[in-house]
């Protein structure tokens, strides 16, 4: 991943679109590529509506190496240390993160604002962070602002992250996988270190579309050819960023930048649990007084789930009214190729936000009858039990 | 009945003073899965590079422009059932919309199929 730079027809300095370690291997696949994040990603192989539903019956794989992978540790070797440094920025309670465990946690402005929603895990003398690939140069410069300088921050820029997920991608890569412990050990949002074809991989099993699934971080010279072996087992199909936001709306999971940003608090994102018990009891995290507040008392919006009424899609920037008076706005939408409906997530108050509520979008000054659901759209999937 | 293409990938069918029109196979495959399309009121005036028709895959909504002026005689109803018609028959079962054309001047602009082909092959 080299960053080069070139002239707009401004004169000014952009970077240009850069290229991830598959991006030959997409294109050889038939992936449709696009722009995302700073990077060409495929958008589709063979077409979202049916890649979408394989996940759902099979396994898919997906490129996902745009994210941002580092290890955070302290130069002294002192996890209590590095620990506590992590916890002045993040809502989650690291005493309890024994090692192996991954965790999800929201990375807070000082306002308790969410400046990205990322993954944690422990390993040996590491913390292993996994946050958005659109967010994480503004992380690490946060992160090196406001960690002690005894704290160090390892990009992992030369490894890649492919995510083999769905109903068949335990077995799939079982077939693949060696190591001092048996893929099974590994139960969801746990990570261990595994070999692929004699390539060594840090797998958790957690991804983004709430089927099954793991996360695999490969170094990125080796990423074609782990690529293959997965996707020459009859399970597995190349996925792209199409299906990936159809089946992660499905499973009620927010997308950053679209449903979550730097306005918005884990509260009214729906995302408490995110907030360690132990954190809530003691706060000394960004924006705790907004947050625990927000906690004990409800937020005056909330992010909730909707059903869309008839095969129009209502999207992102759709307003959303209580009879005449507008009261929110739609995040994601889209149609739900599982559910076979148009589902959308957006903001609305607090006192609109339980299930049943009965709102309409606004779609090209057309009023479309939606319902507030409970989310996930489809159930999760995920395996929380040893031998599965 | 001569067809006829714009550089925003619709085909028109001509019968005397009607036309028919629809996206071409090229705009299809782009688009991906549609899943929804949204056709003109009968009797609505359309002008010629006016929005006339939105369709919806997967991924997001586009606007089908008008090719000529023209009013709507008829909206094709079976794409409200099935929007995937425009996928699997995109210039036959999955056309959007007739309309009775105002100046067949306009059809003069068009591309012929032969033009059309060597557009999209530019692309």
């Amino acid at each position: 991943m080299t960053e080069t730079e070139q002239l707009d027809e401004d004169g000014a300095i952009e970077a240009a679109t850069e290229v991830l370690p598959l991006d030959a291997w997409h294109r050889a696949k038939g992936g449709r590529m696009v722009e995302f994040a700073g990077y060409w990603m495929p958008i589709q192989y063979e077409g979202i509506m049916a890649e979408h539903l394989w996940v759902r019956e099979h396994a898919g794989l997906f490129d996902v190496s745009h994210m941002g992978q580092m290890l955070l540790s302290h130069e002294g070797g002192d996890m209590a240390a590095l620990d506590a440094a992590v916890e002045t920025l993040l809502p989650i309670d690291l005493s309890t993160l024994q090692m192996g465990m991954q965790r999800y946690s929201l990375l807070l402005a000082e306002d308790g604002g969410v400046l990205d929603d990322l993954m944690v895990s422990r390993w040996p003398d590491y913390l292993y962070l996994v946050v958005n690939g659109a967010t994480k140069w503004d992380d690490i410069g946060h992160l090196r602002e406001f960690l002690p300088d005894d704290i160090v921050i390892n990009h992992l820029d030369d490894q890649a992250l492919l995510a083999l997920q769905g109903p068949g991608a335990a077995a799939a890569l079982g077939r693949h996988v060696t190591g001092e412990w048996p893929l099974s050990a590994l139960v969801f949002m746990r990570l261990g270190a595994f070999q692929i074809g004699g390539v060594p991989a840090t797998i958790s099993r957690s991804g983004y579309t709430g089927e099954d699934g793991f996360e695999i971080s490969i170094p990125a010279e080796a990423a074609a050819a782990v690529a293959d072996l997965l996707c020459a087992e009859p399970e597995v199909k190349p996925i792209g960023l199409g299906a990936r936001d159809s089946l992660r709306l499905e499973a009620g999971l927010p997308l950053y930048g679209h449903d979550l940003d730097p306005a918005i608090d884990p509260v009214e994102g729906d995302l408490a649990f995110a907030i360690s018990k132990r954190r809530r009891e003691e706060g000394g995290f960004p924006g705790a007084a907004r947050i625990l507040g927000h906690l004990a008392d409800g937020s005056p919006r909330k992010r909730v789930g909707l059903l869309v009424d008839g095969k129009m899609p209502v999207r992102e920037g759709a307003k959303l009214f209580d009879g005449n008076t507008e009261i929110g706005v739609v995040t994601s939408g889209g149609f739900a190729p599982s559910v076979g409906a148009p589902i959308a997530m957006g903001y609305v108050p607090r006192d609109h936000a339980e299930p049943g509520t009965a709102l309409a979008a606004e779609v090209r000054g057309k009023r479309v009858a939606c319902t507030v659901a409970a989310m996930p759209f489809v159930p999760h999937n995920y395996v929380r039990k040893t031998g599965a | 009945m001569p067809r006829y293409y714009t550089e925003e990938h619709e085909w028109i069918d001509v019968d005397g003073d009607v036309a028919t029109v629809g996206i071409t196979d090229f705009a299809q495959g782009q688009l991906g899965d549609i899943v929804f399309v949204e056709v003109p009121d009968t009797g609505a005036e359309l002008s010629q590079g006016g929005d006339a028709a939105v369709v919806e895959s997967v991924k997001a909504a586009s606007d089908v422009y008008a090719p000529v002026d023209g009013t709507v005689t008829e909206g094709n109803s079976q794409l409200e059932e099935d929007p995937a018609l425009v996928n699997s028959d995109p210039e036959g079962e999955g056309w959007f919309f007739r309309l009775a054309l105002s100046d067949k001047s306009q059809l003069d602009g068009l591309m012929d199929a032969k033009a059309y082909k060597a557009f999209c092959d530019a692309l």
